[in-house]
């Protein structure tokens, strides 16, 4: 696959910017406020934060928002109307600063809201998202994407990779239809580059497990200890979930006021503690060891098994903000030398 | 740091307790809570400044009941919860063993909950000054400004990931009032006035039992200071009612409880 | 704003308030017209979230209003009721929502003219204050 290149200077990147907010689209890109990094929207380049490993958030909300309303209700004496959701209200975003990791991520949420059944609001919301994602110089020690089949140079699941070369400009590789769609509109902006090779500029991220064929004797432990072991220290809320970029699991809720309203989808957290529990008052995962276990096997055996995707791509996240400190790859280390020595 | 493991280590040769709640370090160096059941592992327990967390939570986990009797390192905040839980009737004395930790990381044995309140009875149990001008600047601001403020920091930030209520050890309700829906009082999803509404229903429901231990802004991977809400509540609790949760094991309900002269100046009467 | 008709919603105790309105209502006192009246057995039953609901719901202004202390019908609810609103009104005037929308009072069922007085000088605070706007205008977003 011939990926073109190109150079996008940072003025070019700072114009790029208020191009793209002139010409109608939203911008979003990592912004430091409160002492965290998160996606909001800018108007202009200065506003996005340099110094970030990773957002907090991740960009899954332009395709998966945190709140979703899928239709609107409104009832009179004798009629019904349902208002389906309007799919041209869709603004078109880019997302400016998202990681291979976060690239990656979509993948797995396309896998989830594609296939046999087409989420089409996934799908319209998906079809007005560009990806300019920024590669990695740098990384931390809850970092393992390289562990999980990705790499801080990736550019799947990115419509445009930016590299950060020297003199603040940036090597531009143009990966999708959608990435030469920007290139045309603004040609002014990208000049021909000569031979580059990005990889002096990555960040070192050193390989700590290898899961390939690994997923069988995961589940083969289903009734081990090591779930409860390292699942002890678990508080059960949905920080990790809800951050994840691969994690899409949802709730549908009605609000009504008795005469009109919505129907809503809300992100939901397999971690919850009612998150299973069955309207007969039956809870088949009622304690935490169980979810946990239902995390991991989730991720690293019924995903590859079912979609041929690993449903982690290791940007680190829920360790970062996990209050109790699960840190996934010390876990998944841990997991695999248990598996592996007993 | 040594007594510690060495306290633990006897007494889980003892078989006194089959598990230990203390603080541990991972392999990048950030600590968290660890259950040690060996004795040989008594050696992987630590303590210093960055043990801060509230280990108390993890005291009503039923996994964790299932181990045994655990001991707890518990520095003050844990300490008031495990009386406030004791006063709420979630644990007896013969539930849990105590190891009480000071500031300076010395041991405290402590030989029942008496002895824990004739401690905390000693201890500076204010709401840190830091919290205080944080809050006294919030109050300075107008009403508007204040409405701005909170719009801003908690309508238009928080995900409704429920760290917070999972992080406090006084959270403890195996049904929230956010997992009924009928009635459904809190939304489910994340909208402005919905979070408002929640936090508001988490403030009022730990008014009283709030031990300013500061997990829930700990927890927030958003770094809202939710904890300003409750230890409004404690400021407020102290002043009206003189009382300040998690200093009794024989402590009444604050707000399930009254007295005839309860004061206040904005009920209008004749 | 002179045509502005607040909306204003009080909950009351069946025993007390209510029974003090409906005395005002025999005696022929006219008051404002703006509240809607919502009967409770006691105080002590009302749920902070109702407070919360009206005004997400439209309510300008909000009226808790039962039993003097002491008179409780029974015994106690309006003791404890006066704790949580201790709690409660600090607790929201920290947020920053107008603690002016919110009134308390005791009115006994002997005390009709009372009850009408409460309800004519919060209209008019309320009238004043002008409608909850800012609140509401979060509420509509709810909805989107």
């Amino acid at each position: 696959m011939n990926i073109e290149k190109k150079i996008l200077k940072y003025s070019s990147l700072e114009e790029l910017v208020l191009k793209l907010n002139r010409d109608g689209k939203q911008v979003f890109a990592p912004v430091k406020k409160d002492n965290i990094v998160d996606f909001a929207p800018v108007s202009g380049l200065y506003e996005m934060a340099e110094d970030y490993i990773v957002t907090v958030q991740s960009a899954k909300f332009v395709v998966f928002p945190n709140v979703e309303t899928l239709f609107e209700i409104e009832t009179s004496k004798d009629k019904i109307t349902l208002k389906d959701k309007d799919f041209n209200s869709i603004p078109e975003i880019i997302l400016l600063g998202t990681r291979p990791c976060d690239a990656a991520g979509f993948n797995i949420l396309n896998a989830m809201f594609g296939g046999d059944y087409q989420d089409t609001i996934y799908s319209a919301r998906l079809d007005k998202t560009t990806l300019v994602s920024i590669s990695c110089n740098k990384s931390d020690a809850k970092c393992f994407c390289t562990s999980v089949n990705g790499n801080p140079g990736a550019t799947a699941g990115s419509d445009i990779l930016l590299t950060r070369i020297d003199n603040n400009d940036f090597l531009a590789e143009i990966v999708t239809e959608k990435g030469k769609a920007i290139v045309s509109k603004y040609p002014e902006l990208f000049e021909t580059v000569p031979e580059i090779n990005k990889d002096k500029y990555m960040a070192d991220v050193p390989v700590e497990f290898n899961l390939n064929g690994i997923s069988e004797k995961i589940y083969s432990r289903f009734d081990s200890d090591i779930w409860l072991e390292q699942s002890l220290r678990c508080i059960g809320c949905g920080t990790c979930a809800f951050i994840c970029p691969t994690c899409g699991c949802f709730d549908i809720q009605d609000a009504y006021d008795g005469y009109s309203g919505q129907r809503k989808r809300s992100w939901d957290s397999c971690g919850f503690s009612l998150f299973t529990l069955h309207a007969s008052g039956h809870n088949p995962r009622n304690v935490q060891s169980q979810r946990w276990r239902q995390r991991i096997m989730h991720k690293f055996v019924y995903l590859p098994e079912q979609q041929n995707l690993l449903g982690c791509v290791g940007c680190g996240r829920c360790s970062r903000s996990c209050s109790a400190n699960m840190n996934l790859k010390e876990l998944l280390i841990h997991l695999k030398n248990v598996i592996e020595n007993e | 740091m040594e007594s510690i493991r060495k306290k633990a280590k006897e007494l889980l040769e003892k078989n006194a307790v089959q598990v230990i709640i203390g603080y541990g370090e991972g392999l990048d160096k950030s600590v968290s809570a660890i259950f040690v059941r060996k004795p040989e592992n008594a050696e992987t327990l630590i303590f210093d400044d960055r043990c801060v967390h509230n280990l108390a939570v993890y005291l009503l986990k039923n996994e964790i009941k299932a181990l045994g009797k655990p001991c707890i390192i518990a520095h003050l905040a844990a300490l008031r919860t495990i009386l406030q839980l004791a006063s709420e009737h979630q644990i007896t004395e013969d539930d849990v063993l105590v190891l009480g930790v000071t500031h300076k990381g010395e041991l405290m044995e402590f030989a029942g909950f008496k002895d824990i309140e004739k401690y905390i009875a000693s201890a500076n149990i204010d709401i840190s000054e830091n919290e205080k001008e944080i809050i006294n600047k919030l109050e300075a601001m107008t009403r508007e400004e204040r409405w701005q403020f909170w719009v801003e920091h908690l309508s238009l930030k928080c995900i409704k990931c429920y760290a917070c209520r999972a992080a406090c050890p006084l959270c403890y309700c195996s049904r929230c009032q956010v997992e009924y829906n009928q009635p459904q009082w809190i939304t489910v999803e994340a909208t402005p006035v919905g979070i408002i509404e929640w936090h508001i229903t988490r403030a009022m429901h730990i008014a009283g039992r709030c031990v300013s231990c500061g997990e829930c802004y700990r927890a927030c991977p958003m770094n809202i200071p939710i904890n300003l809400l409750n230890y409004l509540t404690v400021l407020t609790i102290k002043e009206k009612f003189n009382v300040s949760a998690g200093t009794s094991a024989d402590l009444d309900s604050v707000m399930s409880s009254f007295k005839s002269d309860d004061k206040e100046n904005f009920i209008k009467q004749s | 704003m002179p045509d502005f008709q607040p909306k204003i919603v009080a909950f009351v105790c069946t025993w007390c308030t209510y029974a003090g309105a409906d005395l005002a209502g025999t005696s022929r006192i006219k008051y404002e017209p703006n509240v809607k009246i919502i009967r409770f057995p006691c105080t002590g039953r009302i749920d902070f979230m109702f407070l919360l609901k009206s005004f997400a719901y439209g309510a300008d202004g909000v009226i808790v209003s039962g039993c003097h202390p002491n008179d409780c019908h029974y015994t106690s609810g309006n003791f404890h009721a006066r704790r949580r609103w201790i709690v409660f009104r600090e607790l929201v005037d920290l947020l920053g929502m107008d603690i002016n929308r919110l009134c308390f009072s005791w009115v006994s069922a002997a005390e009709g003219a009372q009850w009408a007085e409460i309800v004519n000088s919060f209209t008019e605070q309320v009238r004043t204050l002008g409608p909850y706007k800012e609140y509401r205008e979060l509420a509509e977003k709810d909805k989107k």
